[in-house]
């Protein structure tokens, strides 16, 4: 029973994991470029649900929208200013690039959100917060159960939009072969904004998500980015649906092994599991080719 | 090393600053300014053996604190047992070196973005394991404290920045260090002279695993108390990274500069306005990848090429 409690609670959990590593995947999927602030750009959509629902009361589940909204607006100003520069060096210098200024950014957010927040933790909580609804002696927290749906569909519309809408199919196209794209008159340079605005936006969706079920604090980013950047290489970088499943798998077998081995590590076999997928296959499990 | 007109004030420069840091305990008996020095010095042998394999071998490392960590946690423990430090600190340099074969031997057949992930993967779960397994060694033991001396620890550092700045000089011109940038600037044209590029990349970070290692443990021996996880911190990960970009990545002055300036500017800028100075050490930190690839060096170098005009030969590759 307690495998099976575990087991869903994992996937409520890993639900989130999923959604914070699609954005990720999403902008390395068409820039080919890897943002390690990610983290930090989901804390700050943690910070902007929290001050709605602080200032305004408004509810953390009504404020996916504005604080997604917010971040993309963020996601595009960081695009313009830094990322957007990098596109025209080469593969390898371009990747090694961003990460470099995705570090320093991250340092920057973190600092800001320090001066202007201070380092306490925030939570919201909610009317419904400790409410939970029984199936067969498993317990659903209402709260999580809320994050789980959100994030799904979330991730559904942004699979419909990749796959079915004429922009989605651009910004793949864009993905797949840059100079292709170009000849068949996409305008790339707006395709690569929209990804990464999308990105951002999913990450401030996240963000919010997470301040209902968690905390939020300056420093949570590179825990953030972790784990966002372990379910993408899981998932097969780039791909979004692998994403979302493999952020779901991760949630259970964190939560299962923190019951068989002990809460202290149920961290390390999540980073266990990576390296292992790693050294096996490069590209991930969902990977084709 | 061929001393020419061109190394000859920077050779000049670097006896002069040598002597002044030896005579610095005979000088003053300020514990901050010491104490300070000190610092710069752990800095410099940090950020030269990050730039081993950073820099010449441009594989961005995000696992450094990994290595600093398992020196710093077996110098600590070997010499708080009773082991001369004499004996610890070789011995906390050597299962760095050993831990370098086992990270970077599987982590280096990694492509493209998986390296630094997994890099930073691999120092993740040793924070964690450390933090779990290992015995608090928040403080000395009252005999050991009674007995510190901040002389010794000193020249150890400095020995230390010497050894790392010396071994970066010996790759910057040896046989080696030509075919690391070779493997650097295109691999598969390496490959194809008879570079190995796999050989080359694990020797480099092997040699900067190893100098991590010694650094974490003078570190272990310099400082009175901290956590074991605190030795495995991303901190000294990122603290080098930064230095060698400020001061010019790939560059054998450039974490010489980088950590002067980093030091100096946090101890200027922490007192005034806290917090915030990491504000301006991101900005700067980004300024630079995008603006400055080469640094601080390569601005002062570019100030006095243009007043003479000498043939470039220098690699510019972040």
């Amino acid at each position: 029973m307690i495998l099976a409690q575990s087991t869903v609670f994992g996937l409520l959990i890993g639900a989130l994991y999923g959604l914070a590593a699609v954005g990720l995947t999403l902008v390395f999927g068409v820039l080919k470029i890897l943002n390690v602030a990610h983290g930090e750009l989901i804390m700050l959509g943690g910070y902007a649900a929290f001050w709605l629902f602080t200032l305004w009361h408004v509810d953390p589940f009504v404020s996916v929208l504005p604080s997604g909204a917010a971040l993309f607006l963020v996601g595009v100003l960081l695009y313009r200013t830094l990322f957007g520069r990098l596109l025209r060096a080469g593969e390898e210098t371009k990747l090694k690039n961003s990460i470099l200024i995705g570090f320093g950014l991250a340092l920057v957010l973190q600092t800001v959100a320090l001066a202007a927040w201070t380092g306490d933790e925030r939570a919201v909580t909610t009317r419904y917060a400790g409410g939970v609804l029984p199936i067969a002696g498993i317990v659903l927290p209402f709260a999580r159960l809320g994050a789980l749906a959100v994030a799904f569909v979330a991730v559904a519309l942004l699979h419909v939009f990749l796959h079915h809408t004429y922009p989605g199919k651009a910004i793949r196209a864009t993905g797949e072969d840059v100079d292709a794209a170009s000849l068949a008159g996409i305008p790339v340079p707006s395709m690569f904004l929209s990804a990464f605005g999308l990105g951002s936006a999913l990450a401030g969706i996240a963000g919010t998500l997470a301040v209902v079920t968690d905390a939020v604090s300056p420093s949570i980013g590179l825990a953030w980015t972790l784990k966002a950047l372990i379910v993408v290489v899981l998932g097969g970088l780039g791909s979004v649906a692998g994403a979302f499943v493999a952020g779901c798998g991760l949630g259970v077998v964190e939560s299962v092994s923190g019951i068989l081995l002990g809460n202290a590590y149920r961290e390390v076999v999540g980073l266990v599991l990576f390296l292992a997928v790693l050294a096996v296959r490069p590209r991930g499990l969902f990977a084709r080719g | 090393m061929i001393v020419d007109r061109r190394t000859l004030p920077a050779a000049a420069l670097g006896t002069a600053a040598l002597a002044a840091a030896a005579l610095l305990p005979a000088m003053t008996e300020s514990r901050a300014i010491l104490s300070w020095t000190l610092l710069v010095l752990l800095y410099v042998a940090l950020a030269q053996s990050w730039n081993v394999l950073g820099g010449f071998g441009g594989q961005v490392n995000l696992g450094h604190a990994a290595l600093f960590g398992v020196g710093a946690v077996t110098t600590r423990l070997l010499w708080t047992a009773g082991t001369p430090i004499a004996a610890a600190l070789p011995a906390g340099t050597a299962l760095a070196a050993v831990t370098s074969v086992v990270i970077g031997a599987p982590a280096l057949r990694l492509r493209g973005p998986y390296f630094a992930i997994g890099t930073l993967a691999v120092a993740e779960i040793c924070r964690i394991t450390a933090g779990n397994v290992l015995p608090d060694i928040a403080a000395l033991p009252p005999r050991a404290l009674a007995a510190y001396a901040l002389a010794p620890r000193y020249y150890l550092a400095l020995g230390l920045a010497v050894l790392t700045t010396a071994v970066a000089a010996w790759i910057a011109h040896s046989r080696f260090g030509r075919g690391l940038a070779a493997v650097r600037e295109d691999e598969d044209v390496a490959e194809s002279i008879g570079v190995g590029a796999y050989g080359h990349t694990l020797i480099a970070f092997v040699i900067s695993g190893a100098l991590a290692g010694a650094a974490g443990g003078v570190f272990a021996y310099y400082h009175v108390g901290f956590y074991p996880s605190f030795a495995f911190s991303p901190l000294w990960t990122f603290d080098p990274l930064l230095i060698v970009y400020l001061g010019g990545v790939g560059t054998v002055a450039g974490p010489i500069v980088g950590a002067i300036v980093f030091l100096a500017l946090r101890e200027a800028l922490a007192l005034r306005i806290g917090e915030l100075h990491l504000l301006i050490f991101g900005v700067l930190f980004i300024a630079i990848v995008v603006a400055l690839p080469g640094g601080i060096v390569q601005a002062v170098r570019d100030v006095i090429g243009r007043s003479r005009t000498i043939g470039t030969a220098e690699v510019t590759s972040t």
